[in-house]
């Protein structure tokens, strides 16, 4: 007998993207266990990890941030090939702050935060109208222009940078800040997607004409947008400077623009929790690569590459269309 | 010191005319942005390099063949990966870069950096041009640059296919009800492109030395200049490279050299500002661009 393949949503799911009438523990725990299990996961990652590998979660979180921050960007339609500005302008205003003013860490990553947020979005201004590959070039372009400004005037230290940053405290500490960071940034903007907010910011970038027809003025929204992904790879910025105690020009190197972009590449765009899941299959990757060097970035840009134009829907979408829908061999009937 | 100054802004605009004339040749034609322009570029330096010092080949052979083996790499780089997800621009994008990505950094892992890796030039002397002295590369380079931009303004509209490639780029859809295969043009034009970067490569390098950096600077002077032409415009790329580059030669003489970079950026700032689709940019990319 001929035989076809049958896909069908769970029922739980079909009634939970909106309704919530929860009926069963098993039902609670088929929605809550796709939230609760990483974030137990990553928290018991710290404890058994040692000194090493948490001081690898620290930055893999980092990662995970800008990464998040770009895919949020990507929602309202930007495209942006430079999340090393938002990470290096955060990270410079905590430098300075904290070597020139000696500002304590606790006043100097808000500070970088708001002020890398507020920054990123004026300098970007001009070009808010732009999309495409037009955004997407003038992204790529500023990052190498800050570092070659600094570079020319050696300010805040030119090319040597500045040591001897104050730390967060200990290594710990250091950590659960950085993973409730994540946490709260990659539960707070889901839920923001899923609002009007959300959805309004997703028809910029479906179709902005539409948008506009309908009386919003897009502009304002991308603005608004952009503040909050650039104030998150501020954040980013600012936390890896107290952590490493060093900012200097290698924040602004094409590493922190490319990594995101591929941990968006390999977790599936538009979903927030894929770009995630990217950055921390690849950031310790490249950790167990250390040995290559160079080659690590040339591994990242395959990779890359593959997963754009191989998978493009990335492992996220795959991982959730497994788990929330059944799939069964049906007879067909001749 | 004024002349002086004439001369070398003169130059350094085709140098950049040059270098943005393969990349907008691309862009105008298929559409694709091609972010792997200036790592094909460098290629096209470290190939014919080692072509001379690996393999002993005389210069006239192994120049042309890095030319060739750009062209057909950036032909291979259309056909297995730019064809599966042409339209897609987010894609075009990334791809594209990480390609270019690809290639610049395989280069500086496997050790090409240093002050070794220079091109002879072609021509080895220098021309007295009323007080100044001007090497005969220099000059050989502004010969290139008329021969180029002239030879793409033939082949447009001479050749066969030089004609398919404006069909394409007026209207794809209409092009394919004439029998022009679409990707196969596209191609042709992305290897087109890169073959003009590597032309460009082979008489500008010799001015320096190959660096992996190099790459991504001349990227970067390619959009700046495409961006504020207009990008697809031949006439706007040739104003467009005429003001940067006697405005980086005026920076570079008044401020300081590392300056130079700077202004790009401004320029395309400043053109985003007053004017998105460039200064000879058409209607129809000012619909796409914004």
């Amino acid at each position: 007998m001929a035989q076809r393949k049958e896909r069908i949503d769970r029922g739980i799911k079909v009634r939970s993207d909106d309704v919530f009438v929860l009926t069963s523990w098993r039902e609670m725990l088929y929605l809550a266990a796709p939230r609760v299990v990483p974030v137990v996961a990553l928290f018991v990652l710290g404890l058994v990890a040692g000194p090493y590998w948490e001081r690898v979660l620290i930055s893999t979180c980092m990662f995970a941030l800008l990464a998040i921050s770009w895919d949020l960007l990507n929602s309202a339609g930007m495209v942006s090939l430079g999340q090393a500005l938002f990470f290096g302008v955060g990270a410079y205003i905590a430098g300075t702050l904290n070597h020139y003013l000696g500002l304590p860490p606790g006043l100097t990553i808000p500070i970088a935060t708001l002020g890398g947020g507020v920054l990123c979005t004026v300098a970007l201004l001009p070009v808010l109208r732009l999309r495409g590959i037009y955004f997407a070039m003038v992204t790529l372009i500023l990052p190498m222009m800050i570092e070659r400004v600094i570079e020319a005037t050696k300010i805040f230290g030119g090319t040597e940078g500045i040591s001897g940053l104050s730390t967060l405290g200990s290594n710990n500490l250091e950590f659960w800040l950085a993973a409730v960071a994540v946490f709260v940034a990659l539960f707070g903007f889901r839920r923001m997607m899923g609002t009007d907010y959300g959805l309004l910011l997703k028809g910029i970038s479906d179709n902005d004409r539409a948008v506009m027809s309908a009386g919003m003025n897009i502009y304002h929204y991308k603005a608004q947008a952009l503040f909050m992904s650039s104030a998150v790879g501020a954040f980013a910025g600012a936390f890896m400077t107290h952590a490493y105690q060093f900012v200097g020009m290698p924040v602004f190197a094409l590493d922190y623009s490319m990594i995101p972009i591929a941990s968006v590449a390999v977790g599936g765009m538009g979903t927030l929790a894929g770009p995630m899941l990217g950055s921390f299959i690849l950031v310790p990757l490249s950790e167990l690569l250390r040995g290559l060097g160079g080659l690590r970035v040339v591994i990242y840009a395959v990779i890359l590459v593959v997963f754009t134009v191989g998978l493009p829907e990335g492992i996220f979408h795959y991982l959730s269309r497994k788990y929330n829908q059944f799939e069964r061999w049906v007879g067909v009937e001749r | 010191m004024l002349e002086g100054t004439l001369i070398y802004g003169f130059i350094n605009s085709v140098i950049l005319m040059l270098v943005a004339l393969g990349f907008s040749v691309t862009f105008g034609i298929s559409g694709v942005a091609n972010f792997a322009y200036g790592a094909l570029y460098i290629m096209t330096g470290y190939l014919s390099w080692l072509g001379l010092h690996s393999l002993g080949l005389p210069y006239w052979v192994a120049a042309p063949l890095a030319v060739v083996v750009t062209g057909a790499v950036a032909a291979m780089i259309y056909w297995f990966i730019l064809l599966r997800v042409r339209g897609l621009v987010v894609s075009e994008v990334i791809a594209t870069f990480g390609v270019g990505l690809a290639i610049l950094e395989l280069f500086r892992s496997l050790g090409f950096i240093g002050f070794e890796y220079t091109l002879p030039p072609i021509i080895d002397a220098s021309v007295m041009i009323g007080d100044t002295y001007v090497d005969a590369q220099r000059l050989c380079i502004v010969a290139t640059g008329i021969l180029l931009a002239a030879f793409l303004w033939f082949f447009t509209h001479y050749t066969k296919t030089g004609l398919a490639f404006r069909g394409i780029a007026q209207d794809e859809r209409t092009a394919l009800t004439l029998g022009i295969n679409g990707d196969k043009v596209a191609a042709l034009s992305v290897a087109f492109g890169a073959g003009y970067g590597a032309l460009a490569a082979l008489v500008i390098l010799p001015l320096g030395t190959i660096a992996v950096n190099e790459g991504y600077n001349v990227l970067v002077n390619a959009l700046a200049v495409c961006i504020v032409g207009g990008l697809g415009s031949t006439v706007g790329i040739i104003v467009a490279s005429f003001l940067i580059g006697f405005a980086q030669i005026l920076t570079s003489t008044y401020l300081e050299t590392s300056w130079m970079m700077i202004v790009s950026l401004v320029a395309i700032l400043a053109i985003l500002v007053i004017k998105p689709s460039g200064l000879f940019g058409h209607q129809k990319q000012l619909e796409e661009r914004i």
